[in-house]
């Protein structure tokens, strides 16, 4: 009998504390676990630091945690869709550090899968060079990329079964298997719940190892 | 008669051959799609390879977009990945070429398109896709709107990538950028090479043959005869 993950939404809710790192899957309002960060939002955690692609839109999905100050830090590739983002970063109110977007995603991987970083040629010859060792291999310069954890990582999954399998849609993919990975409690919202042994092992897109919690189907 | 924009889109998409796997910045860059060639795979960075042109009205799927959330269409053959296989796809060479817009480009091909004092933005994938594809394509115009270069000699704003860039495409000129500097491809028909340098801060060079840009409509096709 495969363990089921299925929590009820207060059961969550209870894990969420303050001054914890969280990673969140999405890329600006697509694949974004709407429902799990409404539940982190209403925690009242505070002083959490994020790690996602962006910070979503003004007030939607990433951006409901700009919005209620919930954030004090933000580690992303992009804040350009969220003025108060913007604005707060100006002001020094959220502490956002930009990264590339491909040096974010392999940072995050490598987090995951026990890497100490990556080398990588983006960034060389720009700013990136102020916050990242420069290594030569082979004639060729590189920045390192150290890896990245979170205390719990957020996904959207288009569907799990009770086991913690997943599946991702279209687009809708994107950080959600790399944050899946990096966290020491990764909690999935899925569009539909299936019973264990319902998705094909060829099919799988984030094993089921990799999940601790599945909010319930009813949200509740 | 073209505006700026249909002028370097269509003369950017005249890049791409058939099979070729192409990312399109946001803005103008993106509007090239509409010119390629069949055959062409167009590549974006949160995780699809294989788009066409944006669904007709009330066939948008929220699962299908581009990097900027903008709604797609799949081809055949089209291919959803995670962020950190899009960015081996980028980085990893698979791509034919990368065309971003830019706030400044510079002789030596120093490219600056992500950031300006007093605006936090961030840079995306953009310094990713700048090292990463096997032809950087620069598509501006050539002026900023009250004039000024933006093709100068040194890039002041906070560079995207050091030495990156290929080629500069604008409405005026297709450049190519050399280890001796900016060498003038092709020139807009009616444009003198004074001209040209004249709105160009960086040194161009000119050689003996440059070919037309894009060939003026004759007055025959333009009245329909």
């Amino acid at each position: 009998m495969m363990v089921n993950k299925v929590y009820r939404r207060n059961e969550i809710i209870g894990k969420f504390v303050d001054g914890q790192r969280i990673m969140i899957g999405g890329f600006a309002t697509k694949g974004v676990p709407d429902k799990l960060i409404d539940a982190l939002v209403e925690s009242g955690a505070k002083n959490l630091s994020i790690i996602s692609n962006d910070t979503g839109d003004p007030g939607v999905g990433q951006g409901k945690l700009v919005r209620s100050r919930q954030a004090v830090k933000y580690l992303c590739s992009h804040i350009g869709r969220n003025p108060e983002a913007g604005t707060l970063g100006l002001s020094g109110e959220m502490d956002v550090e930009l990264c590339p977007q491909g040096t974010l995603a392999e940072r995050i991987r490598c987090g995951g899968s026990g890497l100490g970083g990556v080398l990588t040629k983006t960034g060389v010859g720009t700013v990136m060079e102020d916050s990242a060792p420069k290594l030569e291999v082979d004639g060729e310069s590189y920045l390192l990329a150290k890896p990245l954890r979170a205390d719990i990582a957020l996904v959207k999954a288009q569907k799990a079964d009770t086991f913690g399998n997943l599946l991702y849609h279209g687009t809708s993919r994107n950080f959600n298997p790399l944050v899946a990975m990096a966290a020491d409690l990764v909690i999935v919202e899925a569009e539909e719940i299936v019973p264990v042994g319902t998705i094909d092992p060829d099919y799988v897109m984030t094993p089921g190892v990799f999940v601790h919690m599945i909010l319930a189907q009813d949200g509740k | 008669m073209k505006n700026n924009r249909e002028i370097i889109t269509q003369r950017v998409a005249r890049f791409f051959n058939p099979g070729d796997v192409v990312n399109l910045g946001i803005g103008m860059p993106e509007l090239a799609g509409n010119y390629i060639a069949d055959g062409v795979l167009l590549h974006t960075e949160n995780g699809l390879l294989g788009y066409g042109p944006r669904p007709e009205p009330g066939k948008e799927d929220e699962d299908f977009v581009g990097a900027g959330k903008q709604y797609l269409t799949i081809v055949k053959g089209a291919a959803c990945f995670d962020s950190a296989t899009s960015f081996a796809i980028v980085r990893g060479g698979h791509l034919a070429a990368t065309v971003l817009g830019a706030l400044q480009v510079d002789e030596k091909g120093n490219l600056a398109n992500w950031t300006m004092p007093g605006k936090m933005v961030g840079m995306g994938g953009a310094m990713d896709l700048v090292v990463g594809a096997r032809k950087v394509i620069v598509c501006t115009e050539h002026t900023t709107k009250d004039g000024s270069p933006k093709i100068i000699k040194n890039c002041t704003l906070p560079l995207t990538g050091a030495g990156v860039v290929n080629i500069i495409v604008t409405e005026l000129c297709v450049l190519d950028v050399t280890k001796g500097g900016l060498v003038v491809r092709e020139i807009a028909p009616g444009i003198t090479p004074q001209e040209l340098q004249s709105k160009t801060e960086a040194t161009l060079i000119f050689p003996e043959k440059i070919a037309p840009m894009y060939s003026e409509p004759s007055v025959a096709s333009q009245s329909g005869n």
